[in-house]
C-alpha cells in the first residue's frame, strides 16, 4: 500500500490520487460508510455521556457486550442481538444492584464490568480453535464491514437518531435540571433508561468499528472537545458529530498509509485534536471560556 | 424593573377552587424519624405564604413532598381539590440555587424555554407562541438582553431570576420556590419579590421558603411556621409572636434593638444561652 511512484505527476494530481486512492477499494468504501455512521452516532450519544459524566458507565456497558458476542458467536446466533441484550441487561442491573446492595454506583458498575468482561473472556478461552474474529470485536475490525454489517448499522443508527430527535428537549431537560423535570411530571427514571438504552445501542452498533475496548474514545472525545468550542447544546453535539467524521477520516487515512490498525488509529486522531483544540484555545482569548 | 400588571384584587375571589393547596397531615422524610410530621394547612388562591424555620426544620422536605418529588408516609396533597401529584405541570418548583449546574451549555433563553416544554409536549418544536412567552419572562425579570448567554456566566442573582422567569414561562397555578432570595443583592430581592407580588394579585398562589424574618411582616398574606411539625399558620400580625417564634427557632433566635426598631435575626449557627 501507498508504493506508488509520484514522480511523474505534478503536487495536485498526486495530492488528489493520495485523497482518492484508498478508496478505490471496496473494503475503504464500506469502512468509511460504516466509520461515518458509527463516529455520528458515537457524538449525539457521546454528548449526553461527557455533560453527566457516564463515561465509566459506557465503558462498563461496551465491555458488558463482550460475553454477549461471544455467547451469540458460540450459539451461532446474531451477534448484535447477543451484544445489545447483555448491554441493556447491564445497564438496567446496574440501578437494580444498586439499590439492593446499597453501593454507590461507581462501585456497582465496577463489578457489574469486570464480573461480565471476564465472563467473555473465559468463554473465549473454552474456543479451541479460531478466535481471531471475536479478537476483532476488543480492538475493532472496520475494515472487515461487509454490506449486511453497513445495513444493520444504518437501522440501528437511525434508531438512535430517532429517539434523540423525538426526545431532544426532554433529555436536555433530564440532563440539565432532573429535580425540576420531575417536579414538572416527566418520568425521570424511565428517561434515564431510555438514554442508557440509547447509549448501549450505540455502543453495540459502534464495538464492531473500534472494539469494546475503545468505543467509549468514540463517545467521550469528540464530545469533549465540542465542549471546549461552543456553548450551545445543539451546537456541541453538531460539532461532536463533525470532529468524530474528521477523526474518522483521518484515522481511515493513517491505517491505510502507515499500516496500523484502525480502530486505534481514529481513537488517537480524536484525542490529538482534543490536545490541539484544549492548545488553540488558550492562545485565543476564548469569550467561550465559562467564569 | 417592571413590575406586572396587577389584576383586580377581586380576581382571587372568582376563582371556582375553594382552596388553591390543600394538604392534611403530610409526614415525611427519608430517617427514622420523619422530617415533618402531621402537617395541616389550606391556602386560598391568590395567596403569598412564607414558610419558616430554622434549618433542618424541613422547608424543603415539605416542598419536595408536595411537588412529589420524595414519597410521603401518610397524607393528603390536593391541588384544586385533586390529587396534587397527577397535576405537576401545575406546579411550579424553583429549588435552591446551587443545585444549578453552570457549566452545562445552555443560554438564559434555553433555560426558561425549558418551562414550555409541558405545554409543548412530546416530539414538538418550539413555536412562535413560546418563543414570545420566554422573551416576555425575560422582560418580566429584566433578563433579555442577556437571552443569548451562556447560564454560568451569569451572576448569582442573575442567575436565581433566571429560575424565575423559567418558572413564569411555565405559567402555574402554584408556585414553590426555596430561599429564592438568601445570598442575592437587595436590588434583585425587591426586584423578584415584585414579580411574586404581581403574581399573586393575578390569582396565583406562591409559596416562598424564606431564613429572612424581616421581610415576612411586609410581604406575605400568610406565614406557615415549621419545625418537624406545624407551629403556627396564618397573618404574620397572629403569628410573628416572640412566644411563636421561640416555639419555632428554639434557641436559635435574636432579637436586635437597631435604634427604634426591633429587628429579629434567625441566629441559625450559635445555641443562644439564657
Amino acid at each position: 500500500m501507498g508504493g506508488r511512484s509520484f514522480g511523474h505527476w505534478s503536487f495536485g494530481e498526486a495530492m488528489i490520487e493520495f485523497l482518492l486512492a484508498p478508496f478505490e477499494f471496496e473494503f475503504m468504501q464500506r469502512a468509511l460508510l460504516g466509520g461515518v455512521l458509527v463516529g455520528a452516532i458515537c457524538a449525539v450519544a457521546g454528548t449526553y455521556v461527557v455533560l453527566r459524566g457516564l463515561a465509566f458507565i459506557g465503558d462498563a456497558l461496551a465491555h458488558a457486550a463482550f460475553p454477549g458476542v461471544v455467547i451469540a458467536y458460540l450459539l451461532k446466533a446474531n451477534i448484535y442481538l447477543g451484544a445489545l441484550l447483555f448491554t441493556l441487561g447491564t445497564a438496567l442491573g446496574i440501578g437494580f444492584v444498586s439499590r439492593r446492595a446499597r453501593t454507590s454506583y461507581d462501585t456497582t458498575i465496577g463489578i457489574l464490568f469486570a464480573g461480565a468482561f471476564a465472563l467473555g473472556v473465559l468463554l473465549m478461552s473454552t474456543i479451541q480453535g479460531y478466535t481471531a474474529d471475536l479478537f476483532s470485536f476488543l480492538f475493532g475490525n472496520i475494515l472487515g464491514m461487509t454490506g449486511t454489517d453497513l445495513v444493520l448499522a444504518a437501522l440501528l443508527a437511525a434508531v438512535v437518531l430517532l429517539a434523540v430527535g423525538l426526545c431532544y428537549k426532554e433529555l436536555l431537560l433530564l440532563s440539565f435540571d432532573p429535580t425540576v423535570a420531575e417536579a414538572m411530571g416527566y418520568p425521570v427514571q424511565a428517561l434515564n433508561y431510555l438514554l442508557l438504552s440509547i447509549i448501549a445501542l450505540t455502543i453495540v452498533v459502534s464495538i464492531q468499528a473500534v472494539g469494546v475496548v475503545l468505543v467509549v474514545a468514540l463517545l467521550v472525545t469528540p464530545s469533549a472537545t465540542a465542549h471546549l468550542l461552543t456553548d450551545r447544546f445543539s451546537r456541541m453535539m453538531a460539532l461532536g458529530v463533525l470532529l468524530s467524521v474528521i477523526a474518522v477520516v483521518l484515522g481511515l487515512y493513517c491505517s491505510y498509509y502507515l499500516n496500523v490498525a484502525s480502530g486505534a488509529a481514529i481513537v488517537l486522531v480524536s484525542t490529538c485534536l482534543f490536545f490541539l483544540t484544549l492548545g488553540l484555545r488558550r492562545l485565543i482569548p476564548a469569550p467561550t471560556s465559562p467564569r | 424593573m417592571r413590575t406586572a400588571e396587577s389584576a383586580a384584587p377581586g380576581a382571587a375571589a372568582e376563582r371556582p377552587w375553594h382552596y388553591c393547596l390543600e394538604v392534611r397531615d403530610l409526614t415525611a422524610g427519608y430517617a427514622a424519624a420523619p422530617a415533618i410530621d402531621g402537617i395541616t394547612f389550606a391556602i386560598h388562591p391568590g395567596q403569598m405564604v412564607g414558610v419558616i424555620g430554622p434549618n433542618g426544620a424541613g422547608k424543603t422536605t415539605l416542598f419536595k413532598a408536595i411537588l412529589g418529588l420524595i414519597p410521603s408516609r401518610r397524607g393528603t396533597i390536593l391541588l384544586h381539590e385533586a390529587d396534587a401529584h397527577l397535576q405537576r405541570s401545575m406546579m411550579g418548583y424553583v429549588p435552591q440555587l446551587d443545585e444549578i449546574d453552570r457549566h452545562f451549555p445552555v443560554t438564559v433563553e434555553d433555560v426558561v424555554m425549558m418551562g414550555r416544554y409541558p405545554r409543548i409536549g412530546w416530539g414538538r418544536r418550539p413555536q412562535p407562541a413560546d418563543r414570545l412567552a420566554v422573551r416576555q419572562a425575560l422582560t418580566r425579570v429584566d433578563l433579555l438582553p442577556h437571552a443569548c448567554t451562556q447560564i454560568g456566566r451569569l451572576s448569582g442573582g442573575q442567575q436565581q431570576r433566571v429560575l424565575l422567569a423559567r418558572v413564569l414561562a411555565q405559567d402555574p397555578h402554584l408556585l414553590l420556590l426555596d430561599e429564592p432570595v438568601s445570598g442575592v443583592d437587595t436590588t434583585t430581592q425587591h426586584a423578584i419579590f415584585a414579580v411574586l407580588e404581581g403574581l399573586r394579585d393575578s390569582g396565583k398562589t406562591v409559596i416562598v421558603a424564606t431564613h429572612d424574618l424581616n421581610c415576612v411582616v411586609e410581604r406575605f398574606d400568610q406565614v406557615l411556621c415549621l419545625n418537624g411539625r406545624l407551629v403556627a399558620y396564618g397573618p404574620p400580625a397572629e403569628v410573628f409572636h416572640e412566644d411563636i417564634l421561640e416555639t419555632t427557632y428554639g434557641s436559635h433566635l435574636m432579637i436586635v434593638e437597631i435604634g427604634e426598631r426591633r429587628v429579629v435575626v434567625a441566629d441559625e449557627h450559635r445555641h443562644r444561652t439564657k
